[in-house]
Order: structure tokens, then sequence, then C-alpha cells
């Protein structure tokens, strides 16, 4: 899908925020969406609702420049400041807000409140079907499963034909085939409309889902910018590692650097690793992130294998997570590993015994402070 | 039974002026960001600890021939304010505005805003998310508001006195007739119409308890504290 001229969104906001409950911060952020889904990640309290709440109209800058398509709907020097009604940006947010006291239709048609009621209800009638929940036409939102009031909430959004969609974490609670379901559908509506759709999650799974550009936002900067890949799988901070999922955390110092091998050595407590080459010196504090999915377990010091690190520890405790198991290995360092429930199984895996911890030198990821 | 006919009368009209005044001024009280607005809240809730004497007391010499209003008012309609019907209801109106603007404004606070926020989004003006969203989801409140001003201009004594007088037909309600009825020692006559007005406040108030319950929101009542 080849995003059309116009259709995008330009912001440049910058916001001082105070808030009892998360640091204070400036949010100063520069977006440029094209057509398309587009994810705002990052940990709670990051500003990413603020974000969305500028661009909507509901929140007011202290400065900055926001254009959806041609329109220029906020601007400071210019002194233009749409209000909410006139910027024609849709917005669901996360607790979706649905009218209690109307009907689903009459929450599809409240923004057609322009057009004739024979065309307002035509049109929330194939918006319905379109989001696959026209049979609940009638009903009251209470009366609906959490998921069809998710599709029920972006059909009324869409149908009013925005130049622009706001998401802020609208599938929260629903589980991955339903979510994914709902996505799709999300999809083959905007490969029709092609509009920039700014989708703000803190969940990873999320991310990896609806992927095609992340922008990381923490503190209120953009971090990372890019593929899911790129932003997720190198976290450069810690507050952003813990919410990409990095389970284990690891502080250390640098004890060797081998530029010519593109590594150095990262002394632990009591371990050593080898990690990818960052900008560090010999004796600089670094912090090292690895996801408990990326560390394999052996039972027996494993021979001819690539991986450079080979620890041996004694594992402390194991956890059932659903399909998954979580051990912890202490190795005068403790790690959080997870391995399935059919490896668990075969490997015969007992808390107290002793383990092999195999992980590869680039499963390690230096992040800032 | 004139009395009582002027009664409803009254209490009708207050009721009803106090709606129409009572929604603007709680939809600007519960959302506006004024610094000062607690200024205006204190004078809204003053009637509530004020005794109806001093409230009707300066009422009457506002309403009197040199006061501000009496003298507009004469000016305007040829005859005086004060012992009049008019000045009854407009008395009556500044003493139960309490009882109409604070069960608006609890209910209107009460309005979830993300609701708001979603009708703005949409398209809708301040007007329209007011007719469409606030007041269809605050009628427990609305309702709470007409029955207590209502009430409370029914069962009123110490205003009407002082800026009605005694007046048959005119100013002289049933509160007043029962106190007639008393000084004059007919108690059988006073008890008639006492328990008449008790059967109405208890028919009243159980209709808004009856309706707040099953609707369960938030509503403001004299006696709750918040």
């Amino acid at each position: 899908m080849t995003p059309l001229a116009g259709n995008t969104l330009n912001a440049l906001i910058r916001k001082a925020r105070r808030s009892a409950k998360h640091s204070a911060f400036v949010l100063d952020i520069a977006l440029d969406l094209p057509a398309g889904i587009t994810i705002l990640f990052g940990p709670s309290g990051a500003g990413k609702s603020t974000v969305l709440d500028c661009i909507a109209g509901l929140v007011r800058p202290d400065a900055g420049h926001i254009a959806i398509g041609e329109e220029v709907v906020f601007d400071t020097q210019q002194q233009i400041d749409l209000a909410p009604q006139h910027r024609h940006v849709a917005y669901v947010f996360q607790s979706l807000a649905l009218f209690p006291h109307l009907t689903v239709e009459q929450n599809v048609t409240y923004g057609l409140a322009y057009l004739p009621a024979a065309e307002q209800k035509a049109r929330a009638a194939h918006i319905l079907e379109g989001f696959r929940v026209d049979r609940l036409a009638t009903r009251k939102p209470q009366e609906l499963s959490g998921g069809e009031q998710q599709r029920v909430a972006l059909a009324r959004s869409l149908v009013t034909e925005p130049r622009a969609l706001l998401l802020d974490e609208p599938l929260t609670g629903l589980d991955a085939e339903l979510k994914a379901a709902i996505v799709d559908d999300l999809r083959v509506w905007n490969a029709a409309n092609k509009i920039p759709i700014l989708y703000v999650t803190h969940s990873r799974d999320e991310v990896d889902a609806l992927g095609e550009r992340v922008i990381a936002l923490d503190h209120g900067s953009v971090v990372s910018e890019g593929t899911p890949q790129n932003v997720l799988d190198a976290p450069r901070r810690k507050r952003l590692a813990q919410a990409a999922g990095f389970q284990n955390l690891l502080s250390g110092t640098v004890v060797d650097l081998r530029e010519s091998d593109g590594v150095m050595r990262v002394h632990l407590n009591k371990t050593e690793l080898e990690v990818p080459l960052g900008y560090a010196r010999v004796g600089d504090p670094v912090r090292v992130a690895i996801r408990a999915g990326d560390i394999l377990l052996a039972m027996e010091k494993p021979r001819g294998l690539s991986a450079r690190n080979l620890l041996e520890g004694r594992l402390v405790s194991l956890e059932e997570l659903g399909s998954i198991v979580a051990a912890r290995v202490d190795c005068g360092d403790v790690f959080q590993v997870q391995v399935t429930r059919g490896a668990a199984r075969e490997l015969g895996l007992a808390a107290g015994g002793t383990v092999w911890m195999v992980i590869k030198t680039h499963s390690c990821h230096l992040v800032e402070n | 039974m004139e009395a009582m006919w002027l009664s409803i009368k009254l209490a009708a009209c207050v009721a009803f002026i106090l709606l129409a005044l009572g929604m603007p001024l709680a939809y600007w009280l519960a959302y506006t960001k004024w610094r000062w607005k607690f200024l205006l809240e204190v004078i809204v809730a003053l009637p509530l600890v004020l005794p109806p004497t001093v409230l009707g007391f300066y009422a009457l010499v506002a309403m009197g021939p040199r006061g501000p209003l009496g003298a507009l008012w004469t000016a305007l309609f040829g005859h005086s304010l004060a012992f009049t019907f008019s000045g009854l209801v407009l008395a009556s109106v500044l003493y139960s505005l309490p009882f109409a603007v604070q069960p608006l404004i609890v209910s209107f606070e009460g309005v979830d805003g993300k609701l708001l926020a979603a009708s703005a989004v949409l398209g809708a003006g301040k007007w329209r998310t007011f007719w469409r969203v606030i007041v269809p989801l605050s009628l427990p409140g609305v309702l709470t508001a007409v029955v207590l001003s209502f009430a409370h201009t029914m069962g009123e004594f110490g205003v009407v006195l002082m800026v009605g007088g005694n007046l048959a037909g005119a100013t002289r309600t049933v509160s007043i007739e029962i106190y007639d009825h008393v000084q004059s020692l007919e108690y059988a006559a006073a008890n008639r119409l006492a328990l008449a007005l008790l059967a109405i406040s208890f028919c009243v108030l159980t209709l808004v308890y009856g309706v707040n319950r099953r609707v369960r929101q938030r509503t403001w009542m004299p006696w709750t504290t918040e």
C-alpha cells in the first residue's frame, strides 16, 4: 500500500508535564507519520497518551506545530488551535468511552449528526458489518463482551472518515487470537482508507503483532525509531529494556576490550560475560540486558558450540507460567531463564540441580542507565 | 384549600425556574477552572445555613419601594414587588437555589470525562455534548433537583412570612395557614393541612430515593456530607 500524498500526520510537540504519579519531565517529540500503522511504544508514564491528547486537541501543548494532511490544526506561532471537534481525528481511548445510555447503532451514528438519518443508518450498518458486529446494533455497550466493545469503539471512530486515527492501548485485556483478528479487520479497513494510525502500547507482544514502524518513547523523548527488531531487540535504556521484556538486567564492569573480535568482557558479581563491543573503556560500569528466552539450558557442559558464554550454576527455582517454565539459575549471579514445558520435562529440570547456561554473545545487549 | 393550591403553584413555578437557571449555573460550576469559583459556590450554598428570616429580610428590603429591585419592578409594572406572588417566587428561587444546583453539580461532575472527550473528538460541540451526553447521564440528578426544590419551597415558612406577608389567595401558603390555625387554636384544621404536607413530602422523597437507588448514581442530598 502506497501512502497517498497528503495523508500524513506531522507533529512537533513540547509540553512540560508535572505529575504526582510520575516524575516530571518535558515532553519533546517530533513525529512524521505516513499512512499506515505506527506504534508508539514505551513504559507507562513515558508520555505516550499525552502525545495523543495533544494531537486530538484535548490537551494544549506549550509550544509546537501539528498538521494533519495539509491542514494545520495547531501552531503556537500562527496562534492556531482548533477545538477537538474540528480536527477530524478519531481517537479510541483505553477505556473505549462508549456512551452507556446509547445503543451500539446510536453510538456509531453519534459522529454523523451532519448527515440525514437514512444515510447515518446506512453508514453505521456498513461499518458495523466491516467489524463483524452488525448483529449487535440494538444492544447497549454494557451488554457486549470486551472484544465486541473494542470493535464497536473502532467502528464508531472510523465511520466519521477521520484523517488520522489515534489508538490508546485499545486492545488491552484481549487474548492474542482476538487481538490479531481485530487488527486484521483494522488493516483491511485501512488498506482502503490509507490514513496514518498512531497506536500506543506498552506491550511487546502487540508491537510484534502490529509492527511496521515503531517509535520508542521514554521520559518524553524519542529514544529509538525503526522496525520492531531494531527498536526492541537493541534497547538502549534500562526502562525500555524492562518494558521490552528483557528479564535479565545485570550490572557489571568492563574488564577487557577485544576490538578486533568486536567483543568485550564484562565482569558481573562472580561471573564474566562476553558481550558485543560497546562504547566503553576498561573499568567502565555497564548494564547488560538478556531475554530469559534467549538463554539455553544444558544438563552437562556442552562442547563444540559457537556460543561464547557457558556458565555453570545451581537451579534455584522453577515456576510454570502457562506454556513456559521460568527458572532461576544461580552461578554467583542470578539469571532468569525461560524454557518450554516440554523442554523442562525432557531435561528433567528440578530445583536444586546443576545446569549449564548457554548465552550467545549477541543475545547480550548493552543498555544505558 | 386555596392555600394548598397556592403552595403547589408557587413550588411548581420555583422548581421550573430553578431547573432552567440551575442547569447552566451548575454546568459552569462543574466544569470551569476559574480559580475564584469557590466564591460563587459559597453564595449558592449560603441559603443552606442562613436563617430564612435573614434571607427574607434582605429580600424584602431589596424589593421595597426604596430597594433597587423594588424600584425597577415598580417602574416596569406599576406596582410593588413585595407582598405579591411574583415577589414570593423570586425570594423562594433564591432560598431553594442550593437544592437545585448542588445535585446538578454532583451529577454533572460524575459524568466520565472520557465520554466528554469522546463526544468532542466525534465532532460534537459543547451544546450537543451537554444535551446528548451530560444531561441523559445526569437524569437522577435532574430529578433530584426538581423534586427537592419543589418540596423545599412547599414547606418554607420564614421567607414567605417576611416577603409575602399573609394575604389570602396571593401569599398565604399552607405553612402560613397552619401557623394561623394554631394561633387561633384550630388544631383540627391545622392537623388536616399538616398531615397533607407530611404526606406530600413523604411521597416526593420516596420517589427520589427509589429512583436513585435503582440507577445507582451518586446524587447530592442536603443531609449527605462529602
